[in-house]
């Protein structure tokens, strides 16, 4: 029942011929200058409708530029090679614990960045490597954090669940399910607070789509009128367990009740930067929407998952034909002749050695030394002062 | 290592001490204000102590309040002088606090800074955790202890480990405010006693307030604190009244506080604990207890604690936690670890007994520590 319902939610192939027909004539350019060329825009469909609840859903066609198209596959094949290099480092034990990937969700986080600024905040939860990319971390420093280095984005300390990066907004990286939403209403909060016009995307999957502290943070996100995005990345499968086995209601945009919600082709880049744009006006304007991603993921929920017990594998293979992200792209990019199927498969190429080029270079890294076990507990020294009312100050730093 | 006073001169016959900085060893933090740390106060003669008295009461001027008015004074001097500094909690804006600690607050501050939450504990202390990681910094009112147990995966996974699992991108400056402990029947779920279940969380600090000037103090230096800190008020002091400074003050997290200078035994007790007027007592029968508030439940002070080991070589623990886990069986635990050549008697330790608190009165003084348990038990350690 949910294989069908995944398999037939788009057909690309057949919308091919009407981009054909709404993009712009067909002339043969050569590559590189695509990189410059800005002025074309280019109008693209998203596979499906939006599907609104309580809003006016955004509308289908969406503008682009043959520079975003090609950022937005270059990312992808980055996060993809990223992901499928981590699975290898974790069979070869470099990687140990939890490894959570994302291939086959990349979309998400490459759509989301595309509508927003680095201001902007992004919370996740524990599958946050490639939205970690995404937000500007790099390749060294996330593949150091998973061997636990002390070149790592959290000195080794955090491992692949506590991906962090501040100043660019991305505020993790957490491994307790649906723990992560408070924390993001909260950072709406802050934001409204300091009258910033930014936004924050909190981000959960269907498996903590069900957690109570999401119905209460989106309570208080009602109430008190906060810019807060709850973006649910459903991959249909929490876990071991299908939407439909956990979920009495598994529309989760509409879960919300009040709050309106949209339901997004999670596979689609563009839809994704459309449903994210509109949010973002959504939510300045009229406080908390929901986002219903409909995405998938090819590996198991975790290393340690197969992730055929409790799917087949026809289904996987199925989805990857039918509505890969990265193939997606790939056919705009090409059906617009943006650039060949060759030139493509060297950036994949240049992006397979970048990643070995930077795990070698995360190797590299030493492990944390004994005395970091210690650092960073508290905030160094205590270091509050301590005075009278005769204003004399008294400075209690310990050891 | 008692520090020596410098003498800048005579004054008809008695010795001067000079009150400036090089002196302030000299200087501590006590029940009234200013006063001299017990070491030199035993040097002086009373003539002495009298002008120095007079002198420090030149320099403070004072007010009386409440200890509610206390708690509410620091808040609103914080927030007066930090524009980031909120409050968030069940009925702390327009009802003004289940104890009126917040009363008048939300009126002058605004709705924005002054929220009255849902009665959603995890989220709303989620959220204070997530406003901290931007940069607010957020006062949680749980309005009872209990309820922050509700809490709790907030509070020991996001709000105390974000510092380190972020290798120091993120600090969390929130004040958790728990008020509890056992009141006046209140019934098993009210009563409850959170240092215990706390205090093995890392990344966090505790501390557990009892005059109005401490309590004062402590809040004002727990919002300043870049570090998530608990705050532990107990019920029943509320409406303890006292004169404290009507300047500025802030108190020290990590330091204990020697109530009443002693020779014969340490009695170690925080929050409500010390006002169980056993002092007079242990006097009337000729003992001459050491009573140390010890304020900071995590980390504990054992500098000024060792100190009053190392001269009584007895100590009482008097808490109102459970009997397993709880604070004094950690402090017990420290004192062996780092004391045990200066003891010179078992450390005794009178905690609550481990049940739920129950209704009924008398099974409810029961449940905790009475005075003359204390006095008992100070005969036990003396005699021994």
């Amino acid at each position: 029942m949910a294989m069908n319902r995944i398999v037939s939610s788009s057909s690309s192939i057949s919308n091919l011929h009407l981009l054909r027909s709404l993009s712009q004539p067909l002339l043969r350019r050569p590559f590189s200058s695509h990189a410059d060329d800005d002025k074309t825009i280019l109008t693209v469909e998203t596979s499906v409708p939006f599907t609104g609840h309580r809003c006016e859903p955004p509308s289908r066609s969406i503008e682009t530029t043959p520079k975003e198209l090609l950022s937005f596959f270059k990312d992808m094949a980055l996060m993809r090679r990223m992901e499928i290099a981590a699975d290898s480092l974790y069979k070869a034990k470099l990687i140990r614990g939890f490894c959570h990937l994302y291939d086959g969700q990349e979309a998400v986080s490459v759509g989301m960045e595309a509508a927003i600024t680095k201001k902007d905040c992004i919370i996740t939860a524990y599958r946050d490597h490639c939205i970690y990319l995404g937000r500007g971390g790099t390749l060294v420093e996330a593949f150091a954090e998973l061997m636990g280095r002390k070149g790592g984005c959290s000195k080794g300390k955090g491992g692949s669940m506590h991906f962090y990066k501040k100043d660019s907004g991305f505020y993790g990286g957490h491994g307790i399910v649906g723990a992560q939403i408070p924390l993001g209403v909260g950072l709406a909060f802050a934001q409204k607070y300091s009258k910033d016009n930014t936004v924050t995307f909190a981000l959960y999957g269907d498996g903590a789509a069900n957690q109570g502290q999401l119905f209460e943070a989106l309570n208080i996100a009602a109430l008190w009128d906060l810019p807060a995005i709850l973006v649910c990345e459903n991959n249909h499968y929490g876990m071991g367990t299908a939407e439909w086995r956990a979920a009495k209601s598994p529309a989760y945009y509409k879960r919300g009740d009040y709050v309106p919600g949209l339901k997004v082709d999670g596979m689609d880049a563009l839809a994704v930067k459309q449903a994210c744009k509109f949010a973002k006006e959504h939510a300045l304007k009229n406080g908390p929407i929901i986002l219903e991603m409909d995405t998938y993921r090819y590996h198991g929920h975790s290393m340690s998952d197969p992730g055929s017990t409790y799917r087949t594998r026809d289904e996987i293979t199925g989805v990857r034909q039918e509505r890969d992200p990265l193939e997606r792209i790939r056919k705009l990019v090409l059906s617009h002749d943006l650039a060949t199927a060759a030139e493509l498969k060297d950036i994949e190429k240049i992006f397979r050695k970048q990643v070995d080029d930077a795990i070698a270079e995360a190797k590299e890294s030493p492990m944390p030394d004994p005395p970091e076990l210690f650092t960073n507990v508290y905030v160094k020294g205590f270091g509050v002062e301590a005075y009278g009312p005769d204003r004399k100050e008294v400075r209690s730093i310990l050891p | 290592m008692i520090r020596q006073p410098s003498w800048v001169g005579t004054l008809s016959g008695t010795k001067q001490i000079a009150l400036n900085t090089n002196n302030l060893s000299l200087i501590g933090f006590g029940r009234l204000g200013l006063t001299l740390r017990p070491q030199v106060r035993s040097q002086l003669t009373y003539l002495e102590k009298k002008e120095v008295a007079a002198r420090i009461a030149q320099i403070t001027t004072r007010h009386e309040l409440l200890r509610f008015e206390a708690l509410r004074e620091g808040l609103e001097e914080e927030m007066d002088r930090d524009p980031r500094v909120c409050v968030m909690g069940e009925d702390v804006g327009r009802y003004g606090g289940s104890y009126k600690v917040t009363k008048g607050l939300a009126p002058k501050y605004g709705d924005l800074r002054v929220l009255d939450t849902p009665i959603a504990e995890n989220s709303f202390t989620g959220m204070a955790i997530g406003s901290a990681m931007i940069g607010l910094r957020t006062i949680i009112e749980g309005m009872n202890m209990g309820f922050l147990l509700l809490a709790f995966n907030q509070i020991s996974n996001n709000c105390c480990m974000l510092h380190y699992t972020s290798s120091g991108q993120f600090t969390i400056p929130v004040v958790i405010r728990g008020l509890g402990g056992v009141e006046r029947q209140l019934g098993a779920k009210h009563s409850q006693r959170l240092e215990s279940y706390f205090q093995s969380v890392p990344g966090l600090q505790m501390v557990a307030c009892s005059t109005p000037y401490k309590a004062k103090g402590l809040m004002k230096a727990a919002i300043r604190s870049e570090n998530p800190v608990i705050l532990y008020e107990h019920v029943l002091l509320y409406n303890l009244k006292e004169r404290i400074p009507d300047e500025e003050y802030v108190l020290s997290l990590e330091e204990a506080e020697v109530v009443r200078p002693g020779e014969h035994v340490t009695i170690l007790t925080y929050s409500w604990m010390r006002y169980m007027q056993v002092a007079k007592t242990l006097v009337n029968k000729g003992y001459d207890p050491e009573i140390i508030d010890i304020r900071s439940l995590k980390p504990f002070d054992l500098y000024t604690i060792g100190n009053s080991v190392k001269k009584t070589h007895r100590v009482l623990i008097v808490e109102e936690c459970m009997r397993t886990g709880g604070i004094g069986a950690s402090l017990r635990a420290a004192i062996i670890e780092n004391f045990w050549d200066y003891l010179d008697a078992p450390i005794m330790c009178l905690s609550s007994q481990d049940v739920p608190t129950p209704y009924a009165g008398t099974l409810e003084e029961w449940t905790v520590v009475q005075p003359a348990q204390i006095v008992t038990a100070v005969e036990q350690l003396c005699s021994s």
